[in-house]
């Protein structure tokens, strides 16, 4: 055992001094000038044959032939296309752990405390454009754990490097049959069963979490209120859970809740309504679809799949056309990948809203840029080309929403994270050298998409054995 | 939609009032005599033809050319600035065997036992499925439905994604799978770490259990064969449905399908179906094809490659390799066609072919390993794959390159029917996507508290 830790350790140490070096000096600078690009604003339309000039990791001038400050790298994007760093608004990536699949309320638990920055699914979402993911919880609570914004910053060893600095702190809800099956269906719905194992019983535990939150809350604020002018008043029972609900009431923690089936999304509503919190966004949302106007009335957004459905009942009745109209019905939609296969072609499953609704070349950019980033809270630093955001770009050959593009450079904070033409033939930095072959962490991951039964009936048992879930 | 898609038929394509009409009454699939005019058509076997007609009289393909006559009575479709695809065919998919993935009552994929190959897929797809019109409305007209499970998992159905019956549906081919040994390498998955590894074990006697297979499979062919020939004074042989249902892959008849992943695992099984002299084989998923594609070109065994839409099978590899799979091992001389892998998303099968296009098959090999190469593995070329004459109407009319993400398909026809453009998605986008217009009084949509 011991030798085993001596040995990660001495391999994390050799990693971390090869990625230094192999990343070498330069490709730490954070200046980039990109010449000559059709850049994709999002924001502010098309711009051809124009520059993109990223100084300290920011991007500082948006042009024709700009001034190419003395050092900096300059990248020759003739003929291709630039478009902002996308972002992934459901990921699992970067993560040693998924779920506290242990009660359906577990509010206090964070994504912080497991972010792996060596995680290979950064690298790969990287080479397909992607910037910034939102590394969440997963899906066997009602009220999961904390999720986490992270850059690619790939090559970064720190986690806490990676975390995206200043982002919104947001939270995972799930609603539907993940938590009635995994808190209603234990033991086989024997003894062991506890509520939900309805979706009225999932309303139930939202509403009790949320009451006692706000009891909380209020006998902090009182107890507050009264120390100052009484230096005895007694403090109420530290509760880490209790704290987290009452940050997700003062507005400070954003709600991201897994959701599928109509009704479930508009109970929420109601439920949040009834708290004042208004800051949601619905991830998969696969019926937000036939709930649009209530969506857009509340100022709810969506996260979706762009054309997952069928691998469970409750996404038998969705439709490819969701983000479509959402979009048209006023909805800030985003598309996601939840996967770690998927995550490598987020512009591709943008594009399907062309075929799916015939959404503009905006708006389906805008499904992996600035909605996700609004959605994140994060859309005053990343999620479009401006002066003054964050450079996280992404160099395309070809259109990015097009079958036949191809990503080639990608940039975070205005490093180079991914280079196609110098992609390694063996990307080796698994740190486990018994895994040398085989299944990577991220094929089994990103599995809410549960095809057989058969995998079903695994991992419940999986799920029952052990209070780490891979249900997301 | 398909009242959108009726309306762009009756005003963009069709020329007689009287057409519009029929259209617009009538969203029956029908057979009939069709010309599609004016098209870019896209024959697969012949090039392209830049404008020109094509010509559907009953379930055949009656006319290709520039210069076609429209016979009388024929509904016209008019493709100025319209494209014309062979219907595209998934080479591995599990549509119509399955309806909600994790609903075991929906799913007829995987019987009992480990040697099942008398297991028909033909029998159990449901020509019903939720997913087919939602598959063939992108192009993709017909798939091989696959069984999974165990040693051999059964026989697969090459199927028509139009038709009630299982006879309707069938497209005339049919392959009895091996899902091929695989030696395991790495850690296992963490759910399934309790109790010693017996991996090795298994994987030495699957191995063997293979060939005790068609070793007995070989001896009861013999029996008969012999039993046949002069059945006169002997006892009947006993049935055995399993080694009957593989008395055609020894002859030939019906090909394997080898399902076989890993480089040292497609070594092993090129070496096997060579040592047992099996006649007519194909290789499925081929993941780690581009690693051996020498060998594979050699052996000269056709590959049905895919997904290519998946993450590379080692950690260690460039993030590509799946995309590049099938344009590496066409480049080595190994025949591809492609498959999705899909059940209910078997509709991204263009765009699996667009990116294996794009890192390195190209866009006409690309095209040919969804319509024609298939086709020709499966013995079923002179009906499927191409725009020929005497070929069944297997097409579609698209606004541009099926495997573009933004393309429409406009119009499709399967066995000379010409079906609606219409799925449970299109409906669903109907009803929803101005859900109140038909309110006359406008209600609170906020929801109410409680």
């Amino acid at each position: 055992m011991r030798n085993s830790i001596m040995k990660y350790t001495f391999s994390t140490t050799l990693l971390a001094l090869l990625v230094v070096v192999s990343l070498g000096q330069a490709a730490f600078a954070q200046d980039v000038l990109i010449r000559n690009a059709t850049v994709l604003t999002v924001t502010n339309g098309t711009l051809e044959d124009t520059d993109v000039l990223i100084t300290d990791g920011v991007i500082a001038d948006i042009g024709t032939d700009l001034r190419a400050p003395r050092g900096v790298d300059v990248i020759d994007a003739t003929g291709k296309f630039v478009m902002p760093g996308i972002i992934d608004a459901h990921a699992h990536i970067a993560l040693s752990s998924i779920n506290e699949g242990s009660s359906p309320v577990t509010a206090e638990v964070s994504m912080e405390d497991v972010v792996n920055p060596y995680h290979l699914g950064i690298y790969r979402a990287s080479a397909g454009g992607v910037t910034v993911s939102h590394t969440m919880h997963g899906s066997a609570n009602v009220i999961g754990g904390q999720n986490e914004t992270i850059k690619h910053r790939w090559g970064a060893t720190d986690p806490d490097a990676i975390r995206f600095e200043g982002a919104p702190r947001t939270i995972k809800f799930a609603l539907g049959e993940n938590p009635t099956r995994v808190h209603g269906r234990r033991a086989s719905g024997g003894s062991g069963a506890i509520v939900p194992a309805t979706r009225m019983g999932v309303e139930q535990v939202l509403r009790s979490a949320f009451e006692n939150g706000k009891r909380y809350m209020e006998a902090w604020d009182a107890y507050n209120a009264e120390a100052a002018t009484n230096p005895r008043a007694v403090p109420p029972v530290w509760n880490e859970r209790l704290e987290v609900m009452a940050d997700i009431l003062r507005g400070e923690i954003l709600v991201h809740c897994h959701s599928y089936r109509a009704d479930e999304i508009v109970m929420l509503t109601r439920v949040l309504k009834d708290y004042g919190v208004d800051k949601i966004t619905f991830q998969h949302a696969n019926e937000a679809f036939k709930v649009a106007p209530e969506l857009a009335a509340y100022g709810a957004h969506a996260s979706v799949f762009a054309d997952w459905w069928s691998y469970k009942f409750e996404v038998y009745y969705s439709t490819a056309y969701n983000a479509a109209i959402l979009t048209r019905n006023g909805v800030i939609t985003s598309v996601n990948s939840d996967s770690g296969e998927l995550n490598r072609h987020l512009y591709h499953e943008a594009a399907k809203s062309q075929r799916y609704g015939g959404l503009t070349d905006d708006e389906a950019l805008a499904l992996i840029t600035i909605n996700p980033a609004i959605q994140l809270g994060i859309q005053d630093r990343v999620g479009s080309i401006e002066i003054g955001k964050d450079g996280d770009v992404a160099i395309f050959e070809g259109h990015p929403l097009s079958v036949y593009t191809i990503p080639v450079l990608t940039y975070v904070d205005g490093v180079k994270v991914f280079d196609r033409e110098n992609d390694p033939d063996d990307v080796r930095v698994d740190v486990d050298p018994t895994a040398e072959v085989g299944m990577y962490e991220g094929q089994i991951t990103g599995k809410d998409h549960i095809h057989s039964h058969e995998e079903v009936v695994d991992m419940l048992h999986f799920f029952q054995s052990v209070a780490d879930t891979h249900i997301h | 939609m398909k009242r959108f898609m009726t309306f762009v038929l009756a005003v963009g394509f069709l020329i007689q009032p009287f057409e519009v009409q029929a259209q617009e009454q009538d969203e029956k699939a029908r057979q009939g005599t069709y010309a599609i005019t004016n098209a870019r058509i896209e024959t697969v076997a012949n090039g392209t033809i830049e404008r020109g007609t094509v010509v559907i009289e009953g379930d055949r393909i009656i006319a290709v050319g520039e210069n076609v006559a429209i016979p009388d009575g024929a509904r016209v479709i008019d493709g100025s600035g319209l494209h014309v695809y062979p219907g595209m065919i998934d080479s591995g998919t599990n549509l119509g065997l399955t309806e909600i993935g994790s609903v075991a009552e929906t799913n007829d994929t995987n019987e009992i036992g480990d040697i099942t190959p008398h297991m028909e897929a033909l029998t159990a797809v449901n020509p019903n499925a939720v997913a087919i019109p939602v598959t063939r409305v992108s192009g993709v007209t017909t798939v091989v439905a696959e069984p999974t499970g165990g040693l051999l998992p059964g026989t697969a159905a090459v199927i028509n994604l139009f038709g009630y019956t299982a006879e309707q549906m069938s497209a005339g081919s049919k392959m009895v799978i091996v899902q091929f040994p695989q030696e395991p390498s790495g850690n296992r998955p963490r759910w399934q770490q309790s109790g010693p590894d017996r991996r090795q074990e298994r994987y030495k006697d699957a191995l063997a259990k293979l060939d005790e297979v068609f070793d007995r499979a070989e001896l009861y062919d013999r029996i008969m064969t012999a039993y046949a020939a002069d059945p006169s004074g002997k006892e009947q042989p006993v049935y055995a449905p399993e080694m009957d249902a593989l008395r055609p892959v020894l002859s030939g008849d019906v090909a394997l399908m080898v399902k076989v992943d890993a480089a040292d695992d497609i070594l092993k099984a090129i070496d096997w179906v060579q040592k047992r002299e099996l006649p007519n084989v194909v290789f499925s998923g081929v993941n780690e094809g581009w690693r051996v594609a020498d060998k594979l070109a050699e052996a000269g065994i056709p590959t049905l490659v895919g997904p290519v839409l998946a993450t590379p099978t080692r950690s260690s590899d460039r993030y590509d390799r799946a995309y590049a799979n099938a344009g590496l091992m066409a480049e080595a001389g190994v025949k591809v066609a492609i498959r999705s892998g899909e059940s209910e998303n078997v509709r991204n099968l263009p765009f699996n072919a667009g990116f294996a296009a794009t890192y390195g098959l190209g866009k006409e090999a690309a095209l040919r390993a969804v319509t024609l190469a298939p086709a020709e593995m499966f013995g079923i070329a002179d009906d499927y794959g191409s725009i020929e004459v005497g070929k069944k109407a297997n097409l579609f009319v698209s606004d541009g390159d099926p495997f573009e993400t933004s393309t429409n398909i406009l119009a499709l026809f399967i066995d000379g029917f010409n079906v609606p453009i219409e799925s449970r998605h299109i409906d669903l986008y109907e009803e929803f996507l101005n859900r109140d217009e038909g309110r006359l009084q406008p209600v609170e949509i906020l929801p109410a508290d409680n």
